[in-house]
């Protein structure tokens, strides 16, 4: 069996194992999501109506199957609070987080690859000893407080951001693209610092190498032996840690929606564990959970794609 | 191999660091220049000022005392959920490398699906069902530290395994647990310090983080993320709220993050 085949198969049971998962989870919840929508003062009769209205009065696994199977053809069952469909909430909100964590994945790799390169590349005591501390200090700073700031800096000193004043891309995708700079350069930040210290670490342990010396003494330059045999091999972890960037990126974009208000898909997912909006938690948690598993299979792919040697193993 | 001349300054910054902010949180339990909670309407919103350090928020509360109190709800936290996290995963880790067999195949393939997951969203999943509080909080994370301290000890554990002395002290009749715990585990000191810093480090952003997000430690009991949340509110007339609260957070996972860097380093030199 091919490898792609392999790891699609281990993809669809880790989906099913955390899908069932995610449903149990909120089965053994204690309390009765009946009390908080009617209220403690409402008859057994009218809860009874209620629960068979939602489905509760049925066995946890058959209502499972019965959500699995609705939620592969779309359908994500109803918010307790609103009384909508949860994929019409969740819609634009998806699109709002997925353009935030994309953008945040872009800004990461667009400036920690070079960067990391340069760290890696110059020999500079001086150099090396700036980087690795201003590294740490960047990567001490949790992505929320580097958000606070941005606010401070941009918002209330500088004055050209407001936060709060987000515009969605339903009605303008220019504003909307603009208002999501700032957070997501606030969530790539403590990335880019690991990202640039594990590229560093990488590049100068690869010029360490055999096959270094070799190149150099059939008289290539650095910058010829660097480009052409040390970043091949130096890359292949950073492909991995990146993979693993892009899962973190969308969880830390439910905190960074909170710092700056933007009405995305962890704020909704906030507000609905604070109400008990279990199909909404559910859903988002899936969702999310997909995502991540999806993100390892790419990385995991595009690994052996640019290591043949892991195909044996 | 030649001792490097550089010293490890990491090391000891970070040591530093890490000291004087254990010691502050220590005098902080006992004693705080300023009642966290008393309000003094004569001194709103005052900035830093040798009176209040950090300055004074929107009920003339002072700062410093209040990041006093709410680094100590951090730093507990933080305990408790590497002491439930290290505590657990190293049993594991060292049952599952020394023995091996199935129950290692098992508890390995369970650790790396939780660890393919951010521990954050997994937190929060477990806050929402067990709902919020300090001790769900310390729950919630701990539980979920066990894979990734359970990972490098079972890692320790099966490398030490048929080493030499380990099958020395076999054939002179010790028992299992003793040399698990007496010949093995002393060894395994160059990954643990490491992974407990690292832990600790992760569980103070993960709890301000919870806390920020307003479900996890609730209001009544100030912690740094809850507090950095409210400071929000008030950037633009009391921004050193914000800063002494943000900063105490970062001075607190930089100690630790140089001190692991700096343990790290040793021990490479070393090995």
């Amino acid at each position: 069996m091919s490898f792609a085949a392999k790891k699609l198969i281990t993809l669809i049971i880790t989906l099913f194992i955390v899908s069932l998962l995610a449903f149990l989870a909120f089965q053994i919840i204690p309390g009765d999501p009946t009390t908080d929508l009617l209220g403690t003062e409402a008859s057994q009769e009218a809860r009874a109506a209620l629960r068979a209205e939602l489905g509760l009065d049925r066995p946890a696994l058959v209502r499972y199957w019965d959500w699995l199977t609705s939620f592969l053809t779309g359908d994500m069952g109803e918010s307790y609070n609103y009384r909508l469909p949860v994929s019409g909430l969740l819609g634009e909100k998806l699109v709002i987080t997925g353009v935030l964590a994309l953008m945040s994945f872009l800004f990461t790799i667009a400036l920690s690859i070079p960067l990391g390169i340069l760290a890696g590349s110059v020999r500079s005591p001086a150099l090396d000893k700036l980087v690795a501390a201003l590294d740490q200090v960047v990567m001490s700073v949790p992505p929320f407080f580097v958000g606070i700031l941005v606010c401070y800096l941009f918002g209330t000193v500088l004055r050209v951001f407001v936060p709060g004043d987000f515009v969605s891309y339903t009605q303008d995708w220019g504003a909307f693209l603009s208002y999501l700079v700032l957070p997501a350069l606030s969530m790539a930040l403590p990335r880019v610092a690991m990202t640039v210290k594990m590229l560093r670490g990488s590049i100068l342990s690869q010029l360490g190498e055999d096959y270094v010396r070799t190149a150099r003494s059939r008289g290539l330059t650095r910058w010829a032996v660097l480009r052409r045999h040390v970043l091949k091999n130096a890359l292949l972890p950073v492909i991995t840690f990146l993979a693993v960037s892009a899962a973190e990126i969308m969880t830390s974009s439910i905190v960074i929606e909170q710092v700056f208000t933007i009405p995305g898909v962890g704020r909704l997912l906030l507000s609905s564990i604070s109400n008990r909006d279990f199909p909404v938690v559910q859903a988002i948690v899936v969702i999310l959970a997909a995502w991540i598993v999806a993100v390892n299979f790419v990385a995991d792919l595009l690994y052996q794609a640019a290591d043949p040697r892991i195909r044996l193993r | 191999m030649r001792q490097q001349p550089k010293g490890n300054a990491f090391f000891y910054l970070g040591g530093a660091i890490t000291l004087v902010m254990t010691l502050l949180i220590l005098v902080g339990l006992v004693w705080t220049p300023y009642s966290p909670s008393a309000m003094d309407p004569a001194a709103m919103t005052c900035p830093p000022s040798p009176a209040h350090l950090l300055g004074t928020d929107n009920f003339g509360r002072d700062i410093f005392s209040r990041v006093l109190e709410g680094a100590g709800t951090s730093f507990l936290i933080a305990v408790g959920v590497v002491a439930i996290g290290c505590a657990a995963g190293t049993l594991i880790g060292a049952l599952c490398g020394y023995f091996g067999g199935l129950p290692d195949l098992v508890l390995t393939r369970v650790c790396d699906a939780i660890t393919a997951f951010p521990s954050f969203l997994l937190a929060l999943v477990i806050v929402s069902v067990m709902g919020k509080g300090a001790s769900n909080v310390v729950l919630a994370l701990g539980i979920l530290f066990i894979p990734s301290f359970a990972r490098v000890v079972r890692g320790e554990f099966a490398r030490c395994r048929d080493l030499n002395y380990i099958r020395s002290a076999r054939l002179m009749g010790v028992g299992n647990v003793r040399i698990l715990f007496c010949h093995i585990l002393p060894n395994t000191r160059s990954v643990l310090l490491p992974a407990l810093t690292i832990g600790f480090n992760n569980a103070i952003l993960s709890e301000a983080s919870m806390s920020y997000l307003g479900i996890g430690v609730q209001p009544t009991q100030p912690s740094l993320g809850s507090m950095l949340s409210d400071s929000q509110t008030y950037l633009g007339s009391a921004p050193w709220y914000a800063l002494g609260v943000g900063g105490t957070m970062v001075l607190m996972i930089l100690g630790f993050s140089l001190l692991s860097e700096g343990l790290q380093q040793r021990s490479r030199r070393s090995g």
